[in-house]
């Protein structure tokens, strides 16, 4: 029962985790951004819908659908107003370009942050579910939002993946993240290829910030821990890859959950964490990465 | 050269009249404001409510003429929810903008670092909304030294008791259930409150089966609904306030069959029906004030002109800070001075009817010196209860509009 349990919340919040992580290595695997804002456009998302929805009373669907349109926006404000410009300018050297992007988005995150406590205040806020009650998944009480929430990241995660490998865009956002001078060659426009990725990177950011609000919820208090958990799956999977990153995200999911319930819920990011160490010892490039 | 002179002299004989004049027109302005400094959470709904409504009371006290034709200026700061960031707008609203006397913030971490500097600064400072037992014992402890600071909202000993008080009526009495579970944040604020519930639960007739502590971080409260679930409690005893909505959201969701029942501060903002999508109803909590609900003639008149002012029901800590503001004014009408320690006896000797019952202190030799005493007669808190996108008083009977009802998915052990 215990057991079942566990499998079955794990996996929701992996599928979430999973969700999350994905959009942020693919931008860094294409195009070297860590994106430190990650988690303030994901609770900008959820915030957006929650407001669309429960304020300005527009219905679940629209409001989900408000929310990963704001993420979508947010992402390529991001990506106009703070990567573009570091990237493009001929005044930063090249070996600190990194980290003017690390900077740079860290403060366009807080700012986001800062806007969001401002106008809706740091107290939590939970998307209305599309779908609610619960029902009986082998002896668990389980939501529907729950079981909602891991099919949509599984069918999103494997949208992605046709994209990505089936498709000429894809091909050229793939071809990108191997030789960035190749697809040049090739005659492809890179920032155009850019444009395309931060446009995924923002819907999956969107989809997976309004699954978590309705899911657990979020306050403008989310914003550090969500880019954080990122950040830590990412590099545990291995910086850049797609699969690493899906692995890391259900390790570190299923951790988090049998720490909770066999532990403590008190405890429950350490192990990951630990883990993350550990790893970072033996393997420095993470599960799969390449260098 | 000669016109510059003239010119420069008669710029000083123009500054020496100006001068000449104000100084034979200030008897005629109305004497220095009474200055009280407001230190809040402007982010979080409770800490919002603390300024807003302190603004209100001074205009009020300022419409009506003021405190013997002194009138209330109220100077605001936002924390951030930081204690640094509080002791500085301490610093600085008595060192720069000369406050005579300070109301602050909702956390009992903030509260407790802010008064050392009460006592350093010698500055009378009330908190509406920290709970802390520490914070009265450290003035009982070191009288002369802490005299400055008082508490305002009732102490997690008094708010246990309250719930207690309140269990043993609508759960025991009534509805016949015999079993609890405990589930608090871990925070300064429920340590006191936790010993309190476990003293008290069990001579009211309820049975602690288990007590779980969590971080305030939390955000999957899955793991410890199913703990609680394990236990069978018939309720669940809570002791929340920076964390509410997630839980309750979550409680709902995943439809956990037990009734919430205790400290849920979040679930006294009008906001937390919206910011839950309705999760919230049948959450009970315990209050010291509600909307429609007449503790006392004052209350109802001032949720109504609060609402008309700033759109939304204040907080608890409104009521407070609202009161707060009255009191501290009736204290420098009655010491006739607003020197910090006339103004620490005029307080000590208050007996104000405000929103949310009579206020009177404990005195030095009670362990909670200088917080509200806690009792009939004086201030007994509400059980309040979210019912159909509404908070709706069910106890104690005399201010009780309505009845406790659950949703569905709630099973009633008895």
């Amino acid at each position: 029962m215990r057991a079942f349990q566990i499998l079955i919340d794990g996996f929701a919040i992996s599928a979430l985790y999973a969700l999350g992580a994905t959009g942020f290595t693919l931008i860094f695997g294409v195009s070297g951004v860590l994106n430190l804002s990650h988690g303030a456009i994901m609770v900008a998302a959820a915030v957006a819908a929650w407001a669309a929805a429960s304020v300005l009373g527009v219905g679940t669907y629209a409001g989900a659908l408000i929310g990963v349109g704001v993420a979508l926006l947010a992402a390529f404000a991001t990506y106009f107003a703070v990567v573009k410009p570091i990237q493009d300018s001929r005044r930063i050297p090249n070996e600190e370009r990194e980290i003017f992007v690390l900077t740079g988005t860290l403060l366009w995150g807080i700012m986001i942050q800062e806007l969001i406590a401002y106008f809706f205040t740091n107290n939590a806020k939970t998307v209305l579910p599309i779908v609610e009650g619960v029902v009986d998944v082998l002896g668990v009480r389980t939501p529907k939002n729950e079981i909602f929430t891991a099919i949509v990241c599984c069918l999103v995660i494997a949208l992605l993946w046709l994209l990505v490998n089936r498709t000429r865009t894809g091909k050229a956002v793939l071809a990108a993240s191997m030789n960035p001078r190749g697809v040049t060659l090739l005659g492809l426009e890179l920032t155009n290829i850019y444009i395309v990725v931060w446009g995924i990177y923002g819907i999956l950011a969107g989809i997976a910030g309004v699954l978590l609000g309705m899911f657990l919820g979020v306050s403008s208090y989310s914003v550090g821990p969500l880019t954080a958990s990122a950040f830590s799956i990412v590099v545990l999977g291995g910086l850049g890859s797609v699969s690493g990153s899906l692995i890391a995200a259900f390790v570190v999911g299923y951790l988090e959950t049998l720490t909770a319930y066999l532990v403590s819920p008190a405890y429950r990011t350490i192990p990951a964490l630990l883990l993350l160490v550990f790893v970072m010892y033996i393997r420095p490039q993470g599960l799969l990465g390449r260098r | 050269m000669n016109k510059a002179l003239s010119g420069a002299l008669r710029s000083a004989f123009g500054a020496a009249a100006t001068g000449a004049l104000l100084a034979a027109l200030s008897p005629a302005f109305a004497a220095d404001p009474i200055r009280i400094g407001v230190i809040a959470e402007a982010q979080a709904i409770a800490g919002a409510s603390i300024p807003q409504a302190a603004q209100l009371a001074a205009d009020e006290i300022n419409t009506a003429g003021g405190v013997d034709g002194r009138k209330i200026e109220i100077i605001g700061y936002d924390n951030h929810s930081s204690s640094a960031d509080s002791v500085r707008a301490f610093q600085r609203a008595v060192n720069e903008d000369k406050v005579n006397a300070v109301i602050a913030s909702y956390i009992s971490e903030v509260v407790l670092a802010l008064e050392p500097w009460a006592a350093r600064l010698k500055t009378p400072f009330v908190t509406p909304g920290a709970a802390s037992n520490e914070i009265s014992k450290s003035v009982h402890a070191d009288y002369e030294k802490n005299k400055y600071t008082f508490h305002g909202y009732l102490t997690s000993a008094a708010l246990a008791l309250s719930v207690c008080d309140g269990a043993k009526d609508l759960l025991v009495d009534r509805m016949h259930m015999k079993t609890a579970v405990i589930m608090s944040e871990d925070a300064a604020w429920t340590k006191p409150l936790d010993v309190g519930y476990e003293e008290c639960l069990p001579k009211i007739g309820l049975k602690v089966l288990d007590h779980i502590r969590f971080s305030p971080d939390t955000t999957d409260f899955t793991p410890i609904f199913n703990k609680i679930e394990g236990a069978k409690p018939d309720v669940i005893i809570t002791g929340i306030s920076h964390v509410g909505v997630q839980p309750t959201v979550q409680w709902k969701n995943q439809q956990v069959p037990i009734p919430m029942f205790g400290i849920s501060s979040q679930a006294t903002n009008e906001t937390f029906g919206k910011d839950t999508n309705q999760a919230a109803e049948g959450v009970l909590y315990q209050g010291v004030s509600g909307p429609g609900v007449a503790v006392t003639p004052k209350s109802v008149p001032f949720a109504e002109a609060f609402k008309k002012k700033f759109g939304n029901y204040p907080s608890y800590a409104g009521y407070t800070a609202y009161d707060e503001v009255y009191y501290i004014a009736d204290a420098v009408k009655r010491a006739g001075s607003t020197d910090a320690d006339k103004l620490v006896d005029a307080l000590e000797k208050t007996d104000w009817e405000g929103t949310i019952g009579r206020v009177q202190f404990y005195g030095k030799d009670d362990p909670f010196t200088h917080s509200i005493k806690y009792g009939k007669g004086l201030i007994t808190g509400l059980m309040l209860q979210w019912q159909d996108g509404k908070q709706s008083a069910v106890w104690p009977k005399d201010v009780a509009k309505v009845d406790i009802k659950f949703p569905s998915f709630i099973k009633l052990s008895n």
